[in-house]
């Protein structure tokens, strides 16, 4: 996962903080949000009258320091767990603070009374009394005070601040790109901006909320795990409750302290304690990612994706076409043909065009163009060129235009360049024609470049089983030609906005989760009825408010990037499960023998790792169950790695390596501390 | 090789061999396809036509237990009062007395779930009339009880998204027509022609060579025994159950009955994948439930042969093996596989006395009882491991990275909810149970009891801990089978593994029932590269290993006091 700030775990002052949040998340009713580590609470709370107990003269439980221990170990479990949760929160809230921070109180020209076009009477407020409705005015050099559209003008925008690219952006009023966020800095000219959010409800404010917990809800997924864990935890209770009489039975007396033990230990402490961390942390990673999650559950969903709608440009192919090939017609010079050319694209200043001139590799210095008349391109003709002193007339446009135009000058259109037109279609390609006086003279061939690494990003997606569809304007046969090139697996050409609507619903309908990343008004109702709608920042207010997700970076590759988030925040708690409950069977070599080797000597055999006695077997089991709860921190918060393998392969190299390693691991754990203790006991 | 062993292997590969082409038949039965019992139609409509059944209209789950639990009810309130009265009513040659009402509870709810505990012994407890229209009678009907409901978990599956399970009434009048009766009838032949009476006389007299006067119980009890194994109750004529020589006089009836108790449990693994149309998923699980019986028969099977080792440390060879408590006619290797077999399966039918195996081998009979989804009895062994499947699902699910989904369907938490719950049952009624009987053994051991809780165990110690230990696994598991050195026959403990019975039946039911009407009502999701297949290895030994798991962690400290403990004194 790429991260963009701060890629150290544990920056001592998040550990700080993190580390008084620990005693803090010690109040009963935010311990009882986790059922299972609110019975570890309670349990450590036993044992704190055990210990008083004793004290006070009891002799049957055993000494007063071996009673303290366990209940100083029990308590550093609470803590290590709460540990967890604060420094993934606080990781969030870190990650956030600094998005934040670029819209501070900032001074904001509040408009009393607008009227377009006029120059507006205004005050200085400070940006927290803005409200949604309000207008604002902002200036080169301004900081724009709070998120809005704009309703006039147009500005180029350093928006480094939130996505820590430098390269200026350009915003106006009017389209798809009217969207400004709070703390970027205009760098030239002005506008009049629109408040769309009322402080404090802003994504990035809802994000932090979520962050923090205080909206936190738990997602679906969640709650079944934790009904989960709590069934094994009831499973557990009902094991160290029936042991008493069964203890009764066989003349063993047990005391309470191995009863809490055995119980903490055999619950699922492991993965209740990192839960909560596991999926903030989930949400922690999108936001290093620049993708800012409206909830949880948004996060989790991404992993399920079968279905992926991607724009052509700029996510399949780079930015524009590009000129790769002159085609003249029979009768005419190459070098005449190139110099046509060049010269209808002198005044282009499209990517297409551009690319043109370089293709033909002159200077355009070169050309003399004085009184000259640019034709520019307009949606009616289709076409553009250059109309020259000397009455030359070049035009180059579309083929069905151009065959227009030389068809009515009542001129033939040649039979080579008609099927050279073809040729470049079925290739994936964009023919343009060339005309001089409404004369036909040949071809220029525009190409999609494919981005370099993007067949091998969607086979990638094809192993973790998610489709990608490209959607794209172009006509069925460049798209069929690009989308077998890129390796897409379907296409929508000629793509209107609904056609995309439709595509989701069809989807929808046969079971499957969509995705799809927009950024125009009219793709807000899409962005709304796809599972997954990423709406990227520089989009409209109604795209953004219609997406789950936010991309602060404009990057339509996000997608990819989010759907392995989402798989990873499932089996970071999948494994992490999976290895808890493992953790279990040596657990139970250890206590078990323990308990019992007073009155059956001959369970000795079940001490299979040779403990040394029953009191430091059962503490070290303990200390076991509490260190791996920090030691698994660095997992829970940067996930378990998604190899994509295919699922049976996958399910057996995690059951190896957290299964089998689960019961492995402990034992060899349980062995050293026993170990260690045996030093000082 | 041994013809001891040889015996063995035959057993289980005739077992297959007819297996398959039955589970074929069974599938063609619920799908409607042409059968060759195919003219029973017409009286099979006129039944349920005559009890006011439209036997064409579908039943949601709800509607499918509602008519499941009803008829239970009813079956049970009958079994109760015939069972209390059975003195006074006809059919009664030995003059054999009624119930007490504490046993007479037990026994009808041990019936009706198809448990077969047996807190009374048949030559004196039951008459002819109880014998026929009590137990047979349930014996047929809890096993199509059984089937059913598998059934409707079936039609849950085959839909892409359904309401309908299919009509009770119609399945369960089916499976007793055309799949248990046919069955039976073949069964209760070869068992009458090889020695097993089918005589509605009273106990006869002879005369043993000593001089002495012996009276011999009779009965009509080949049909009995036929649907006893068929139907996976395990609940026989005689006290002694399959070891009384009446009810399994030779080598070749206790192959009969080894073979046809595990034949429909088998038998509904293969029509699981005719039916849905899934075959491999078929093999599959039973590769991996076949796996668990080989897991636990092995250990049995060497300790059995291998004898007792406290006789041998005396010195004593024992060719033979452990033969305490076996009988001569079939040695310890078909004792050994036969007591496998019949805790795997929830039969309980014994023909050697449990109580008497060694401790492994105990150890054995009560992991095979605990998990009771190898194979599993009558259709609810199949349901019994859709439990354990929706628990891997959903944590298999996690670990590749997918909300987890079983054939299509998304499982969330309320199906979670639900499989957690039927299994923290289990848990609860077997521990639960043998913790309270061992608090009133401890500390209430003189309490003024029918039976004081001081005399209960045969044996002190941990021996004494697996007998009640077991008794609730069996009762819970609705096995049946018991160590006989519990004295079971009084109020506490027909009142306790009553319940325990009640409970481990239909809550194991209802649970994979809902959970599939609930599957079924929800979209289908089509498969993709990254759907977890249910049907390949790695998925089924994921749930091999959660079913060891679960048990092993649910009953770790009960089984270390008990066999665990006896094994390493003995050692």
């Amino acid at each position: 996962m790429k991260s963009k700030r701060g890629s150290s775990l544990f920056p001592p002052e998040l550990v700080k903080t993190a580390f008084k949040e620990s005693f803090v998340k010690l109040k009963p009713r935010v311990m009882a949000r986790n059922p299972v580590m609110f019975t570890v609470y309670i349990g450590t709370i036993i044992m704190l009258f055990v210990c008083l107990w004793i004290a006070a003269g009891e002799k049957s439980q055993g000494s007063l320091v071996y009673n303290t221990v366990i209940f100083l170990v029990l308590f550093a479990t609470l803590l290590f767990a709460n540990f967890a949760e604060a420094i993934a929160e606080a990781r969030g809230k870190a990650q956030a603070d600094s998005l934040r921070k670029t819209r501070e109180d900032t001074p904001a020209k509040k408009i009393l009374f607008y009227e377009h076009g006029e120059n507006p009477q205004v005050t200085t407020v400070s940006s927290s009394e803005l409200r949604k409705g309000d207008l604002f005015v902002c200036e080169a050099g301004d900081l724009i005070p709070m998120d809005g559209e704009i309703i006039e003008g147009l500005a180029t925008i350093d928006e480094s601040a939130i996505t820590g690219e430098s390269a200026p952006v350009i915003r106006e009023s009017g389209g798809d790109k009217s969207s400004v966020t709070g703390g970027t800095k205009i760098l030239s000219d002005r506008i009049v901006v629109k408040v769309t959010t009322d402080p404090g409800e802003s994504f990035l404010d809802k994000m932090i909320a979520l962050v923090e917990g205080a909206s936190r809800q738990k997602t679906p997924n969640e709650i079944a795990l934790t009904i989960l864990l709590a069934c094994f935890t009831l499973i557990f209770l009902i094991v160290c409750v029936t042991l008493k009489p069964f203890g009764d039975y066989a003349n063993t007396p047990i005391p309470i302290a191995a009863f809490v033990s055995l119980y903490v230990c055999l619950i699922p402490t492991t993965i209740g304690g990192l839960l909560s961390a596991i999926g903030i942390a989930g949400m922690d990673r999108a936001l290093r990612a620049n993708v800012i999650t409206k909830s949880g559950k948004a996060v989790e969903t991404a992993g399920d994706l079968d279905t992926l709608l991607l724009d052509k440009t700029g996510t399949i192919t780079i930015g524009n076409r590009k000129a790769t090939h002159f085609w003249p017609a029979d009768q005419i010079d190459e070098k005449s043909f190139v110099d046509a050319c060049a010269l209808a694209s002198l005044a282009d200043e499209t990517p297409e065009g551009k690319s043109i001139v370089e293709l033909a590799g002159v200077n355009p210095n070169n050309y003399n163009t004085g009184g000259s008349k640019f034709i520019e391109f307009t949606a009616e003709t289709r076409s553009s060129g250059i109309d020259l002193p000397s009455g030359l007339r070049i035009r180059k446009g579309a083929f069905d235009a151009i065959r227009k135009n030389v068809s009515k000058a009542g001129n033939p259109f040649p039979a080579e360049i008609e099927d050279r037109v073809k040729n470049i279609s079925s290739n994936g390609g964009t023919p343009l024609v060339v005309s001089q006086n409404a004369h036909a003279i040949g071809v220029i061939e525009l190409q999609d470049i494919i981005k370099p690494g993007i067949f091998e990003r969607f086979d990638r997606l094809r192993k973790m089983g998610v489709k990608t569809v490209m959607v794209t304007g172009d006509n069925p046969l460049t798209a069929k030609y690009i989308a077998e090139k890129a390796g897409v697996d379907d296409f929508i050409a000629e793509a209107k906005p609904e056609d995309k609507m439709n595509y989701i619903k069809k989807e929808q309908q046969g079971g499957k989760l969509v995705a799809m990343m927009g950024d125009g008004t009219n793709d807000a109702p899409a962005l709304a009825q796809a599972d997954v709608g990423v709406a990227m920042n520089s989009g409209t207010q109604a795209a953004k408010e219609a997406g789950n997700m936010v991309d602060l970076d404009n990057d339509p590759t996000k997608l990819i990037e989010i759907v392995e988030i989402g798989k990873q925040l499932l089996m970071t708690r999948g494994t992490l499960t999976t290895f808890s409950i493992a953790n279990d069977v040596a657990k139970y070599f250890a206590i078990v023998p323990a308990l019992f080797i007073a009155s059956i000597p001959a369970l000795q055999a079940l001490n299979i790792m040779g403990l040394k006695s029953p009191q430091s077997a059962i503490l070290s089991a303990v200390i076991f169950n509490a260190i791996i709860i920090p030691i698994l921190i660095p997992l829970a918060l940067r996930g378990v790695a998604y190899k994509p393998i295919g699922a049976s392969a996958l399910l057996r190299r995690n059951m190896l390596i957290y299964g089998l390693g689960g019961i492995i691991a402990p034992f060899a754990g349980i062995k050293l501390i026993d170990m260690l203790l045996g030093l000082f006991m | 090789m041994s013809t001891e062993w040889m015996g063995i292997i035959a057993s289980f590969l005739i077992t297959i061999i007819i297996a398959y082409p039955l589970g074929r038949y069974i599938a063609k039965v619920f799908a409607g396809e042409k059968t060759i019992l195919d003219f029973l139609s017409p009286l099979e409509n006129r039944i349920l036509r005559f009890c006011g059944i439209d036997y064409k209209k579908g039943m949601n789950w709800k509607e499918f237990l509602k008519a499941m639990l009803t008829v239970n009810l009813v079956w049970f309130v009958y079994a109760f009062f015939v069972l209390l009265g059975q003195g006074h009513l006809p059919l009664n040659p030995d003059k054999n007395p009624g119930m007490s009402p504490d046993l007479s509870f037990n026994t009808a709810i041990s019936f009706m779930v198809n448990c077969n505990l047996q807190d009374y012994s048949g030559e004196t407890g039951a008459t002819y009339l109880s014998q026929l229209f009590v137990f047979t009678f349930l014996q047929f009907l809890s096993a199509a009880t059984g089937i059913a409901c598998l059934v409707a978990l079936f039609n849950g599956l085959k839909e892409k998204t359904t309401n309908n399970l299919g009509n009770f009434w119609a399945i369960l009048t089916k499976t007793v027509t055309r799949i248990l009766l046919p069955l039976c009838i073949v069964i209760a032949v070869l068992l009458a022609f090889n020695g097993t009476p089918t005589s509605f006389d009273g106990k006869d007299t002879i005369t043993t060579l000593q001089g002495d006067t012996v009276q011999v119980s009779r009965g009509p009890a080949a049909g009995m025994i036929a649907i006893k194994h068929l139907g996976t109750n395990g609940g026989g004529w005689f006290g002694a159950n399959s070891a009384h020589p009446f009810e399994n006089p030779n080598y070749f009836t206790n192959m009969l009955e080894i073979i046809v108790q595990v034949l429909i449990p088998v038998a509904m693994i293969f029509a699981l994948g005719f039916y849905i149309k899934r075959r491999k998923l078929s093999w599959m699980i039973f590769a991996i439930m076949t796996l668990g019986l080989f897991c636990l028969l092995v250990p049995t099977l060497v300790t059995e042969v291998y004898g007792n080792p406290l006789i041998t440390k005396m010195g004593i060879a024992q060719p033979t093996g452990a033969m305490e408590g076996k009988e001569v006619r079939f040695g310890p290797a078909a004792s050994a596989y036969w007591s496998i077999v019949t805790t795997i399966i929830s039969t309980g039918s014994v023909n050697s006395m449990h109580d008497s195996f060694m401790p492994v081998s105990g150890l054995m009979q009560m992991l095979g009882m605990l998990v009771n989804a190898f194979y599993g009895g009558c259709g609810v062994g199949l349901l019994n491991y859709y439990i354990y499947i929706i628990i891997t699902v959903f944590i298999a699910g996690l670990m590749v990275g997918r909300t987890p989904e079983f054939l299509g369907h998304k499982v969330e938490a309320r199906e979670v909810k639900i499989a957690a719950l039927v299994t923290l049952l289990s848990a609860f009624i077997i521990k639960g149970g043998t913790a309270l009987a061992a608090y009133y053994f401890v500390y209430h051991n003189n309490i003024d009891w029918a039976v004081k809780p001081s005399a209960w165990l045969n044996n002190p110690g941990y021996h004494g801990f697996s007998e009640m230990f077991y008794q609730y696994i069996s009762s819970n598991a609705n096995n049946g089978s018991g160590y006989a050195g519990l004295t079971a026959n009084n109020p506490f403990w027909n009142i306790t593994t009553g319940f325990a019975m009640i409970l481990g039946r239909f809550l194991p039911i209802i649970g994979p029932v809902a959970i599939a009407g609930l599957l079924a009502n929800k979209k289908y999701i089509p498969e993709s590269a990254g759907t977890l297949q249910v049907d390949s290895m790695t998925f089924e030994v994921t749930t091999f290993a959660v079913i060891v798991i679960i048990t092993a962690l649910s009953y770790f400290p009960p089984l270390v006091l008990g066999p665990i403990a006896e094994y390493f004194s003995m050692h």
